[in-house]
């Protein structure tokens, strides 16, 4: 940390990227990218490449932890050892166990369980590329994918992360800002209702910041809400535009 | 031209109009499946993927997977299991022993069932249909349960047309499995068009391609023939 904050990370009030505060990286949505699950989602943010695939409902293992009267939610979270600089050593960790588990009640709140009893409805999120923000860019995925998957949800789950970085309040951390910066503060969020599903902090924020902060990232879910209602109705736009083509 | 809607969309004000694939929040109709919405006497959200879930009279077509007496327990291409009794079977008969159930039904037979009873557990229960077992006579295309409505078609148009150009005795159940009976080639020829509406379902105008397509197969088989 002390080394790090010699490190500017603003000039000109523009940051290292050139983005604003406020700007969110550009973002890439692709559905159904994979054929074998019942639904799948490839999503980019700025350089985080992260792929999400939805399995189920289907029969829950190990039979105890069968809940008799709703489905359960299993949710992993993982990074590939090629996702970061320093090869990250594969299989879950401390970290990747608490992401999984944190994201996972991110959706708590929207899948409707109770018409699945005793099944599983399975998410598996994979980091292909990582440069902070993965968690809330596998959330986002993730709630594009279940819905492509068919399941029963009162809405879409929408996520990002507010940090600050050389006393300024910021929107969507990169990798730099995140390490060399003062906090980092992921949240999710039901954007119709506002409601907050998930919101972790790492660093000191003040009250005021903190406030400043949530508010920039709750505005940020909604644009994100939009993206990701835009490509779930483009899907079936788009099919229809193909086969046009091809009868031409 | 259809309305896709994702799950949370507002869709109506009319709460008592309210059906299956949304939900009712502050007197407000939702959406809570991604699909197309279907505004008749009922709002529906009629969901585009997701997997079949098995309801009251349904016919379905199923695979026996296990025999334990006294029930055999069918898959139904469900998440869930259903289960037929012997005594749907041994009706006019003698009854059926322990250990002899397989002499009737046994594991990888398909029956051609209605559906019962679904209770709270998901537990299915099933009843034979006449002409019930479809041992070795045709084939079996499965498409996802999602597309059924599409093969269909409005009113029957897609199956009648189907069923005509094919010469084929065609049944289609509701959880996505398709019985076909012909002649090999028209079987083939039933399974690859069933194949395009699957590929083409959501786009306007399918009846009337299939036909187009199923008649100039036609005349090209014809005109084979001739020379």
């Amino acid at each position: 940390m002390k080394e790090g904050t010699e490190r500017k990370l603003i000039i000109d009030g523009k940051r290292l990227d050139g983005r604003g505060f406020e700007e969110l990286r550009p973002i890439k949505i692709e559905i159904g990218v994979l054929k074998r699950a019942d639904g799948s989602c490839y999503l980019e943010v700025g350089d985080n490449k992260v792929i999400a695939a939805v399995y189920g409902p289907r029969e829950m293992h190990p039979r105890h932890a069968q809940d008799a009267k709703m489905a359960v939610i299993k949710y992993r979270y993982n990074m590939a050892p090629f996702s970061v600089d320093d090869r990250k050593r594969p299989g879950p960790d401390r970290r990747s166990v608490e992401i999984s588990k944190v994201s996972r009640e991110a959706f708590d709140p929207v899948i409707m369980k109770e018409y699945y009893p005793k099944m599983a409805i399975e998410v598996y999120v994979e980091m292909l590329q990582s440069d902070a923000g993965t968690r809330t860019a596998g959330i986002n995925a993730a709630s594009i994918a279940l819905a492509d998957a068919g399941i029963p949800m009162t809405d879409l789950v929408s996520s990002i992360a507010v940090g600050k970085i050389d006393g300024e309040v910021v929107l969507d951390l990169t990798g730099v800002e995140d390490n060399n910066g003062e906090a980092d503060m992921p949240i999710a969020m039901i954007a119709r209702t506002n409601t907050i599903t998930a919101l972790q902090m790492d660093g000191h924020l003040t009250k005021e910041e903190f406030k400043r902060g949530l508010k920039l990232a709750m505005g940020a879910c909604h644009q994100i809400y939009e993206l990701q209602r835009a490509a779930l109705i483009e899907r079936y736009s788009k099919s229809e535009e193909r086969e046009e083509k091809k009868r031409d | 031209m259809y309305k896709v809607v994702v799950p949370g969309d507002f869709i109506s004000e009319e709460a008592e109009r309210a059906g299956e694939g949304t939900y009712v929040e502050d007197g407000k109709v939702y959406a809570m499946n991604y699909g197309i919405v279907e505004e008749r006497e009922e709002i529906k959200v009629v969901a585009l993927s997701g997997k079949y879930m098995p309801a009251k009279g349904d016919v379905v077509i199923g695979r026996i997977a296990e025999i334990s007496f006294p029930f055999w327990i069918v898959d139904i291409a469900s998440p869930y299991e259903a289960r037929l009794h012997v005594s749907e079977f041994a009706e006019g008969r003698d009854k059926i022993e322990f250990g002899s159930m397989s002499r009737y039904l046994d594991v990888d037979d398909f029956i051609v069932a209605k559906v019962m009873d679904v209770n709270v557990l998901m537990r299915i229960e099933l009843a034979l249909k006449e002409e019930f077992k479809m041992s070795g006579v045709g084939r079996l295309v499965e498409i996802p349960h999602t597309k059924v409505p599409r093969v269909i078609g409005r009113s029957g148009s897609m199956i009648k047309t189907l069923k005509e150009k094919c010469n084929c005795f065609i049944f289609i159940a509701k959880n996505g499995r398709i019985w076909i009976k012909g002649s090999e080639a028209d079987m083939n020829l039933a399974s690859e068009v069933i194949l395009k509406i699957v590929n083409e379902a959501h786009t306007s105008g399918l009846t009337d391609r299939v036909t187009n397509f199923l008649d100039s197969f036609r005349r090209d088989k014809e005109k084979g023939e001739e020379k």
